[in-house]
């Protein structure tokens, strides 16, 4: 179990009814190792993603995290596994360290002030603790879904186009904690639509086109502009 | 006691979002107003048709706001993927259920207490001398009705005619807490003992065990659909 990468996908079939999303889609990201998702809107990126969070039921194939089936072993999974979707999981009305405290009474986790103020203060929103999260950027947001996961320490994250919808300022500090989780031996995998933004912690990235996986690269040295290029060639249309 | 947790915190947060956005409490206010004003303008000064139609129309007024409140008990939830946060949380799912039902039960039983004020004002009943009575048989029919609204709520969350089914679904399976919650209400303002109307009351404990238990069993499956 323990020599299981946090994340393999082999042959991954998906289908909506006839509409086929993902077709024989293999993918590995190993420990300490960030993969960059990329395809055009609708090439199955968040059903991947959703598949590996086990909220989706994969038609074919297998799907595993931390060595455990995402069909059949979901509470396994589900206790490794961080995901950061679209809606970041907040609840408008309440403060940041309320919506911390609920989520930590369900999942279990360190409720104690101390606990989630140390939390909050590593996203940097102990100063906004008490303040309604409505009133909140969405950057500010996506800190507070981050917040959960230095409680729950994943060690796998699944993150959904975390840079859309951001400013520079944010998404560098989203660089330096993403990098911070790589460099402790978790396995991340993002989706992104920018050629700019998440790559620099990203170590392969993965193109998704036609329901399969039309490019695994290490990103190494490529610039931008060379990623750019590579998508062009790979993907159906342009992001 | 990880369980009651659980369940508490589930309750906390929907009455710390009601008491701050009062969305659906100012809502369900003016609707079991504008509900009165209705039944006033209906029945008119004749105390003799009143007396006979008071308990169906105290009902009435419990469902119809239950209706409304009811149907947004999961729209935090479709904000911002919160459902899917509750999907991937580890542990027995049903707590969050009953947190629900207890926070629904709150709201409608604050609704309810409007009601019964604004009843006894608008129709000059004196409902204080049958009051604990009455609060016995509407908290019977109020927890049956809290109970499977919540279940149908969440099961038409993510449906989009969602206004239009919860109603049509939820309506028919009331039919046994409003029979005898209708009853018993009615027998209580004839001033009658309680014990006269036992078998209706057996009746609405049987239907509120009932949807409770089918509401623990069911709702991690309908959480997951």
């Amino acid at each position: 179990m323990a020599l299981d990468p946090p994340i393999q996908v082999i042959g991954l079939r998906k289908a909506f009814g006839a509409h086929v999303v993902l077709d024989d889609v293999s993918l590995e990201v190993r420990p300490g190792e960030a993969v960059a998702l990329l395809g055009a809107n609708g090439a199955g990126k968040t059903t991947l993603l959703r598949i590996l969070a086990t909220l989706l039921r994969p038609s074919r194939g297998t799907a595993r995290v931390a060595g455990y089936d995402c069909l059949r072993e979901t509470a396994e999974v589900r206790a490794h596994v961080g995901l950061l979707a679209h809606g970041a999981w907040v609840y408008e009305d309440l403060t940041p360290f309320e919506n911390l405290r609920f989520w930590a009474t369900l999942g279990g986790l360190p409720r104690s002030r101390e606990a989630l103020g140390g939390a909050l203060a590593a996203v940097e929103l102990d100063r906004v603790a008490d303040e309604r999260v409505r009133t909140f950027s969405l950057g500010m947001k996506r800190r507070l879904a981050l917040a959960r996961f230095v409680l729950a320490r994943p060690s796998v994250l699944l993150l959904d186009e975390p840079f859309a919808g951001i400013d520079q300022r944010a998404g560098k500090w989203l660089d330096g904690h993403l990098g911070a989780f790589k460099a402790a031996g978790g396995a991340l995998l993002m989706t992104t639509h920018s050629f700019g933004r998440g790559l620099p912690v990203a170590d392969r990235m993965a193109v998704l086109a036609a329901g399969r996986v039309a490019l695994d690269t290490p990103l190494g040295a490529l610039t931008p502009d060379d990623v750019r290029r590579l998508y062009e060639l790979h993907a159906e249309d342009g992001p | 006691m990880i369980y009651a947790r659980r369940a508490w915190i589930v309750l906390w947060k929907d009455f710390l979002s009601e008491r701050r956005s009062k969305e659906t409490l100012n809502a369900l206010f003016f609707f079991a107003l504008l509900l009165l004003f209705l039944f006033q303008f209906a029945l008119g000064a004749d105390r003799e048709r009143l007396t006979a139609a008071l308990p169906g129309l105290l009902w009435l007024g419990f469902i119809l706001s239950g209706l409304v409140g009811l149907g947004r008990a999961f729209l935090a939830e479709r904000e911002n993927d919160c459902w899917e946060g509750l999907v991937m949380m580890p542990g027995d799912k049903s707590a969050i259920y009953l947190g629900k039902v207890a926070g629904n039960l709150v709201l409608m039983v604050l609704v309810e207490a409007i009601l019964l004020v604004l009843f006894a004002v608008f129709f000059n009943i004196d409902l204080a001398t049958h009051l604990i009575r009455l609060t016995a048989v509407i908290g019977l029919g109020t927890i049956g009705f809290a109970a499977v609204g919540t279940l149908f709520a969440a099961m038409t969350a993510h449906v989009r005619a969602r206004e239009l089914l919860f109603p049509v679904l939820l309506l028919p399976v009331q039919v046994p807490v409003l029979l005898g919650a209708v009853k018993a209400t009615e027998a209580v303002l004839r001033g009658e003992p309680l014990d006269t109307v036992a078998h209706w009351l057996g009746l609405l404990a049987a239907a509120d065990a009932i949807y409770l238990t089918v509401g623990v069993l069911t709702f991690d499956a309908i959480l997951e659909a």
